[in-house]
């Protein structure tokens, strides 16, 4: 049985973690403002899907990512006005999102490619596997200066906690919800592009398989806050790795271990974490709660 | 200073404001007073931007503006305390105090400048505030003088404070307005939102009067006195001190022996309390809220987890200590619980229905062995109490939520009394109640006494349980720290208890 643990381990986990990375910090920053936003898999399949399309037919990952990051924009400003300007449930809306996205890509790359899922291959030279990656650690200190160093952030993290404080001070909780979401959509774009022109070389269909969930699971493990979250990502990214490494290792019987039992791992440790930690985590306290005005 | 000029106010059907006309002369303490509902606060949050005014003007220093959010509230040197405080919890004084309007550039928040203007404020009016404390960590008085902070911090020439007094303690209530007296000699003016006459009385300079959305009358503090006052309020005589004979207290009816209540978190609540209630006899606790009255008074009646509680509880010489609330009902006790609610009312299910709460399963609400809701039976019922507690409107059919905080009190205080209780556990019986049905209700507690009940009173109103006990017990972190009686004992003297010091 060879070494599972080596330097390519290391390697695959920074780049497993990377999209959770992007998804679960731009949750962060719809979350923190009072958003609950479960449309981060929606959002980074959209963002997945208009990467791969567009660098298809650029032949320029950067043209892809951008307009991966306008694709994650404008899903998430459904979101945004269907829980800021209608006061829909939150929860609801996230749902729809992304039922939608699991059937839209399928339809628009069926009049595109003529297929009923993935897009067509992209050149290796047209791949962008590491920028994104180191991206990703400038992102964390990035998030944190933002969210704790700056006028938005102090107004953004209030609005999240006591959006009447916020309004009595004279700041508009619209807006800042509004940016705050909008935000979380450009992240979590980014994170889908890098699964279709990073770590791949082409859309398939639902090719996020649930990592909008872990970024969310991240972010609730991470107790909304960037340091922590990161290393969260860290540690699933890490049983991703060491899950794919398992492929194809034998038992001491001389068995393979079965590939579907490995592929479940992740998802048993988001399970596990959530159970075992989510009442430790204190959520913004107006999260989930539409603001209206008194009359 | 400021000026409203023929200001109305609708609220769908509801005309909160009509046409009114208030004054603010600059470097005073103006008192706006008014029963709730009266529009005191609507009036005033529309000069602060938090509400438009259908028609009519606002004047600042003479000049018409247009104060249509808090922000041009704010750049008109007019700030505002909320009753419930506008503080992030658990972000620190500078950052909510800078909220809104932060210093430094917007790549970088500057909260070291910050800091040290509110420390020179915090030391001009004497408020002792430390910028980096966190929210949550200080007590109430002290976010209320993060609260004024927050406004002189914002160059606020112009405090409006609405029902400041509500949540302090008769200690706190006394420093507060020796700070309030201060702002007025640096200059500053402040209009104080209440209903509580003692205290127009003690700190205004003049005061403007409300009643049913119109301004009934505008006095000189010095020239007015506390009856005059309310009969402007109320619109017609009322009695201010409650009018009682002395009790006649017969057998012991409720008896406390070393009784713990504890919380969730572990830590007791109640902490070892042993008092006798007799029939007859009302036994009142004063405390600053959150010394363990709510747990008290829940798990008499029943309403908290049995493995919390220890001691022993007994009610006419029976162990109830375990007992569930419903068999405690049947045996005669009954609860007005503080809040009406969460505890007290089904608010969108009609008066009807929530007259028959606590007796659903009694003869004759139920009918065919206690299958069948007998609905003439019920209607007979909600009607009798609303008639004899004067529940307005008098309509069975209405649901809960849209009567007024004192008729709602009235309905549940009507029910309850329908009980026939042999023990009467009472929690904040004229909490946002006006003062009218103040007087009422607190002359139906009497009667019910006198009738040879039963009753446990807690009030955070010092005055309110002193004018009903016969008893008063004081309350400090679960303990009972001293008896007095109430006839004799001073404000001041209780207050001091009630914080623990010894008298």
């Amino acid at each position: 049985m060879r070494s599972i643990f080596s330097i390519a381990l290391i390697f695959s986990t920074l780049r497993l973690a990377t999209p959770l990375i992007w998804a679960s910090h731009g949750g962060m920053f719809s979350e923190r403002s009072g958003v609950i936003n479960i449309a981060l898999e929606g959002i980074m399949l959209a963002g997945a899907f208009t990467a791969a399309s567009v660098t298809f037919y650029a032949g320029n990952p950067w043209i892809g990512l951008v307009a991966g990051i306008a694709a994650g924009v404008a899903i998430s400003s459904i979101h945004a006005v269907a829980c800021i300007r209608f006061n829909a449930n939150q929860v609801v809306s996230g749902m729809a999102i992304n039922i939608l996205m699991i059937g839209l890509p399928a339809f628009l790359g069926g009049s595109l490619f003529a297929s009923t899922g993935s897009t067509p291959q992209i050149p290796k030279e047209n791949l962008i596997p590491w920028t994104p990656v180191f991206l990703a650690f400038l992102l964390v200190p990035a998030t944190w200066y933002v969210l704790y160093r700056t006028p938005f952030g102090l107004r953004l993290r209030a609005v999240g906690e006591k959006p009447e404080a916020a309004d009595a001070a004279g700041v508009s909780v619209k807006l800042m919800r509004y940016s705050a979401v909008l935000i979380s959509g450009a992240l979590a774009g980014v994170g889908g592009a890098y699964l279709s022109i990073g770590q791949s070389s082409l859309f398939t269909r639902n090719m996020t398989s649930g990592r909008g969930f872990i970024s969310l699971a991240a972010l609730i493990f991470g107790k909304w806050r960037p340091v922590q979250t990161m290393l969260a990502c860290l540690l699933f990214g890490f049983t991703e790795a060491v899950s794919i490494q398992l492929q194809g290792v034998r038992l001491p019987s001389g068995e393979d271990i079965p590939n579907q039992f490995i592929q479940i791992i992740p998802y048993v440790l988001t399970i596990i974490v959530l159970a075992g930690f989510i009442g430790q985590s204190r959520a913004p306290r107006a999260i989930g709660l539409p603001y209206q005005k008194e009359r | 200073m400021l000026e409203l000029r023929d200001i109305t106010k609708r609220f769908g059907e509801v005309l909160a404001n009509d046409r009114i006309n208030i004054k603010i002369t600059e470097g005073t303490i103006h008192a706006i007073v008014g029963e709730n509902g009266a529009g005191k606060s609507t009036i005033m949050r529309i000069a602060y931007g938090f509400y438009t005014a259908d028609s009519g003007e606002i004047l600042v220093d003479g000049q018409v503006r247009r104060i249509d959010t808090p922000h041009d509230a704010i750049a008109q040197g007019i700030g505002m305390v909320h009753q419930h405080f506008m503080l992030v919890e658990n972000m620190t004084v500078a950052e909510n105090i800078v909220l809104g309007s932060e210093p430094g550039s917007a790549a970088a928040l500057d909260l070291k400048s910050a800091s040290q203007k509110i420390r020179a404020l915090s030391e001009e009016f004497k408020l002792a505030i430390n910028p980096s404390a966190v929210i949550e960590t200080l007590s109430v008085g002290q976010q209320q003088r993060v609260e004024l902070l927050k406004a002189l911090y914002r160059d606020a020439r112009l405090l409006i404070l609405d029902e400041p007094t509500a949540v302090l303690t008769p200690q706190e209530v006394e420093e507060f307005f020796t700070i309030l007296r201060g702002m007025r000699e640096q200059g500053k003016t402040v209009v104080i939102i209440t209903h509580k006459l003692d205290e127009v009385l003690a700190i205004s300079d003049e005061v403007t009067v409300m009643r049913d959305g119109r301004v009934v009358g505008r006095v000189k503090t010095k020239d007015t006195n506390a009856a005059e006052l309310a009969r402007m309020m109320v619109g017609r005589d009322v009695l201010l001190r409650v009018e009682k004979p002395d009790a006649d207290a017969g057998a012991t009816v409720l008896s406390l022996q070393d009784l713990r209540v504890m919380g969730m978190d572990g830590t007791p609540r109640v902490d070892g309390l042993t008092f006798d209630v007799r029939a007859g006899e009302v036994v009142g606790i004063a405390g600053v809220e959150g010394n363990g009255q709510t747990e008290l008074i829940e798990s008499l009646a029943g309403l908290t987890e049995p493995e919390l509680v220890s001691g022993r509880v007994e009610f006419e010489g029976r162990d109830i200590t375990t007992a569930t609330a419903k068999e405690r009902k049947q045996m005669g006790v009954a609860h007005i619980p503080e809040d009406r609610h969460r505890r007290g009312l089904l608010l969108d299910f009609d008066l009807a229905e929530n007259s028959i709460l606590g007796v659903q399963d009694r003869e004759p609400i139920v009918s065919f062995a206690g299958v069948m809701l007998d609905n003439g039976a019920i209607e007979r019922r909600a009607r009798q109490i609303i008639k004899d507690f004067d529940v307005r409107p008098a309509n069975p059919a209405l649901p809960a939520r849209s009567l007024s905080g004192g008729n709602q009190q009235k309905l549940i205080i009507g029910r309850e009394f329908d009980l026939h209780p042999k023990l009467l556990l009472v929690a904040q019986p004229t909490r946002g109640v006006d003062i009218g049905a103040i007087e009422f209700i607190h002359r139906k507690l009497i009667a019910l006494r006198d009738a040879g009940c039963a009753i446990l009173l807690v009030s955070a109103e010092l005055e309110e349980v002193t004018a009903l006990a016969d008893r008063l017990l004081v309350i400090h972190e679960g303990k009972i720290v001293g008896e007095v009686d109430p006839k004799v004992a001073t404000t001041e003297e209780i207050g001091l208890m009630m914080t623990g010091g010894h008298r």
